[in-house]
């Protein structure tokens, strides 16, 4: 599942000792409480020159068109096989850089904390925080803590924000898709959905299902660095899934897009997580996969690069765009039948039998 | 995946399609019973595949669209004004009720939960001692045994806390009152697969017969259902109406004895109403006197309903197959998933969803 993103031997600082071992609302007040919470923690994984200037804001000099994004991060539970809500929030935000064809340069970080929460799990996310960003080369430069009474948050929130150059040869946009264009997915779907729920209400499988959490710049750099303007659009499927990107994309570039069923990889216990609780991997949730839409003739080329990297080595075309059924998404099932897959309708919930 | 990819098996799908168009000669309405099979028939393309002799219509298997609309403003009622903790499956939380769904409460900061297995439910209220638990226990002969074996275990716990609101319905009665209303246009019945696994085959005999019709028990993926569909044409081109089992990998004619001895150790049979459809004589299951205490229609003093239905559904004539969700003036336009006004619309085996979802038709309407 997430190959090679844990290491055999994982490095981890130890706590240092601090003289309290819960959040609480004190920690919020931006007083002493605050300071010694930020000194003991925060800047001691993620401090740098910026950050530690501990100005109300960081200045950057960055040249060339930049791409600039934000994203929150609520996921419950905080701490799941295969990752938690840390890297989670560093990763995502890479990534949305990673999809406008910019490579992360700095981030801002948000902690909104629980009063109650214990610091060993606050560390643990700090500890996530600072792995995911050496991973990826890039420097939180500036942030912010709160602290919510208990019962008002659900143990920590986190914002993310982030700034990033945009690659020289990038051309991404809706408006850039044209028919015959190939659709490649860059690795399995439904993983990260299927990992959170399979724990959030206590299902046990007999394997363990791990997210697959991870920064996807440097494949997605790669690809710009080869192929440039004929990779036309990139995109993340995360909430809502392949299928409701899929969706949205047709809708604002006004093509139609056709899918082959037996091409979109998906793990075998995903699928089987998927069967039992009555899901359709179409529609759950991922991390660390992208959609490229690429010209038809670099598509295999593409692909070929992509299954050089770890992170995307089960990177597939699934599809085409299309002049046919016009701002609709066509799957072709296994058996060769046709349906028509729609955007996901509120929350997708199991089924009963 | 053993025991899936090979019933989905397109050389194997392909070479039933084309003994089915060898073997039609005039044209038939096959009504599939379950919905899942419904889904799995228009997910996988297959309606489309058919050849334009063979019509199929959908049967009221969707446990979510015939629950009726009292139950879940019952269901409501106990999460919001009596402060248990409701549970229930993903697929009833936005079916409409009179005023509101489970999902509108939910939001409304009623405590309700979706559960895989009511055996969680009974867990919840060993661990909430302070707290009365519900599990809304609906669903065929299939989620049946389930719900028993809970509520067995909470009598054995002596958990006072713990009851269901059930609502359990039964097949064969269903198929009697579909082939006795005088609109139906059925020829031949699938049957639903996991429900012949608990209940066995025997209940169908004395319908095949006295209906004229053949009933193919039949499983859920592509390949058993062209296999179920064959089964069915064959014999109703040589004009015979017998049970056969095309799901034999897990269905035996006697069922699962270990199951049907807990279901009736718990239920005894009742008349049910239907959701959409109507009051079917000894259609389905309450709770025995012996298993009262656990019984929330017995143990809250529940108001009486005013059940509103929204009056232009047709949900009942696409339960009986008489209708087509298509054939709805409101499918697609006043009726949405997101704005629903009837379950068959909501429920993940409901017909109108599954047409809503896979079929092109919704899109066309739409524009």
């Amino acid at each position: 599942m997430s190959m090679q993103k844990k290491k055999a031997i994982r490095l981890e600082c130890p706590m240092p000792r601090l003289d309290f071992d819960t959040i609480t609302l004190g920690h919020g007040s931006g007083g002493l409480l605050t300071n010694r919470l930020l000194d003991k923690l925060v800047f001691e994984l993620l401090g740098n020159k910026q950050l530690n200037t501990r100005h109300d804001g960081a200045t950057l000099q960055l040249d060339g068109p930049i791409a600039f994004t934000t994203d929150s991060f609520v996921v419950s539970p905080i701490f799941f096989p295969g990752g938690n809500i840390g890297e989670l929030a560093i990763n995502g935000t890479i990534n949305d850089l990673a999809m406008c064809g910019a490579q992360p340069h700095s981030l801002s970080l948000s902690l909104i904390l629980e009063e109650g929460l214990p610091i060993t799990e606050l560390w643990e996310v700090l500890q996530a925080i600072q792995r995911a960003c050496q991973q990826a080369d890039v420097h939180i430069v500036t942030g912010d803590t709160k602290v919510v009474e208990r019962g008002k948050g659900d143990k920590i929130f986190i914002n993310t924000t982030g700034i990033g150059r945009i690659h020289p040869q990038a051309r991404i946009g809706t408006q850039y898709i044209e028919a015959g264009d190939a659709i490649i997915v860059s690795g399995q779907v439904a993983t990260h959905g299927i990992a959170i729920m399979s724990l959030r209400e206590g299902l046990e499988f007999e394997t363990t299902i791990e997210s697959d959490t991870r920064p996807l710049h440097e494949p997605v750099s790669q690809l710009l660095d080869t192929f440039g303007a004929d990779i036309h659009l990139l995109r993340d499927p995360t909430r809502g899934g392949l299928a409701t990107v899929l969706n949205e994309v047709a809708r604002d570039s006004g093509w139609g897009i056709a899918l082959q069923q037996s091409a979109i990889p998906l793990d075998e216990q995903v699928e089987g997580a998927c069967e039992m609780l009555g899901l359709d991997p179409l529609y759950v949730a991922n991390e660390g996969i992208f959609v490229a839409f690429a010209k038809k003739d670099i598509a295999q080329q593409a692909v070929e690069l992509l299954r050089t990297h770890p992170y995307t080595a089960h990177a597939a075309v699934i599809g085409q765009v299309v002049e046919a059924h016009a701002k609709q998404v066509v799957l072709r099932s296994r058996i060769g039948g046709t349906r028509v897959v729609n955007m996901l309708t509120g929350e997708q919930l199991p089924r009963i039998c | 995946m053993k025991f899936l990819s090979e019933y989905r098996d397109p050389e194997v799908a392909a070479q039933y399609l084309k003994l089915i168009k060898k073997t039609v000669t005039r044209p038939w309405t096959i009504m599939e019973v379950c919905g899942g099979q419904t889904h799995s028939l228009v997910k996988n393309g297959i309606l489309d595949m058919l050849p334009p002799e063979i019509t199929m219509v959908h049967g009221p298997g969707c446990p979510v669209c015939v629950t009726p609309v009292e139950l879940i403003d019952q269901a409501v009622w106990l999460a919001e004004e009596k402060g248990v903790i409701l549970c229930s499956f993903g697929d009833m939380l936005r079916v409409p009720g009179s005023h509101k769904s489970l999902l509108e409460a939910k939001a409304q900061g009623a405590d309700v939960r979706i559960l895989y297995s009511p055996l969680e439910a009974v867990r919840l209220a060993q661990t909430h001692p302070d707290r009365e638990v519900v599990f809304f226990a609906v669903g065929f002969e299939t989620t049946a045994p389930a719900n028993a074996l809970s509520v067995v275990h909470a009598k054995r716990l002596g958990l006072k806390n713990y009851s269901i609101l059930t609502s359990h319905v039964l097949v064969p009665p269903a198929i009697e009152a579909i082939m006795e209303d005088e609109q139906t246009r059925v020829n031949g019945f699938l049957a639903a697969g996991h429900v012949c696994t608990i209940m066995g085959t025997m209940e169908y005999y004395p319908l095949a017969e006295r209906f004229r019709v053949p009933i193919v028990v039949t499983g859920f993926e592509p390949v058993d259902l062209l296999q179920g569909i064959l089964m069915t044409v064959q014999q109703l081109e040589k004009g015979e109406a017998r049970v056969e089992v095309q799901y034999s990998r897990m269905v035996r004619e006697e069922g699962n004895p270990r199951a049907q001895e807990l279901l009736f150790e718990v239920f005894e049979v009742t008349d049910r109403w239907w959701r959409g459809i109507e009051l079917i004589p000894m259609s389905g299951f309450r709770l025995k006197e012996a298993y009262a205490p656990w019984d929330a229609t017995r143990k809250f003093d529940m108001p009486p309903g005013e059940a509103k239905e929204e009056e232009t559904c047709i949900s009942g004539d696409i339960m009986k197959g008489i209708k087509k969700p298509h054939e709805c003036p409101n499918f697609g336009t006043r009726c949405t998933p997101e704005r629903p006004l009837g379950a068959p619309m909501v429920s993940s085996e409901g017909a109108c969803a599954a047409y809503y979802h896979f079929s092109n038709l919704a899109k066309q309407l739409a524009q």
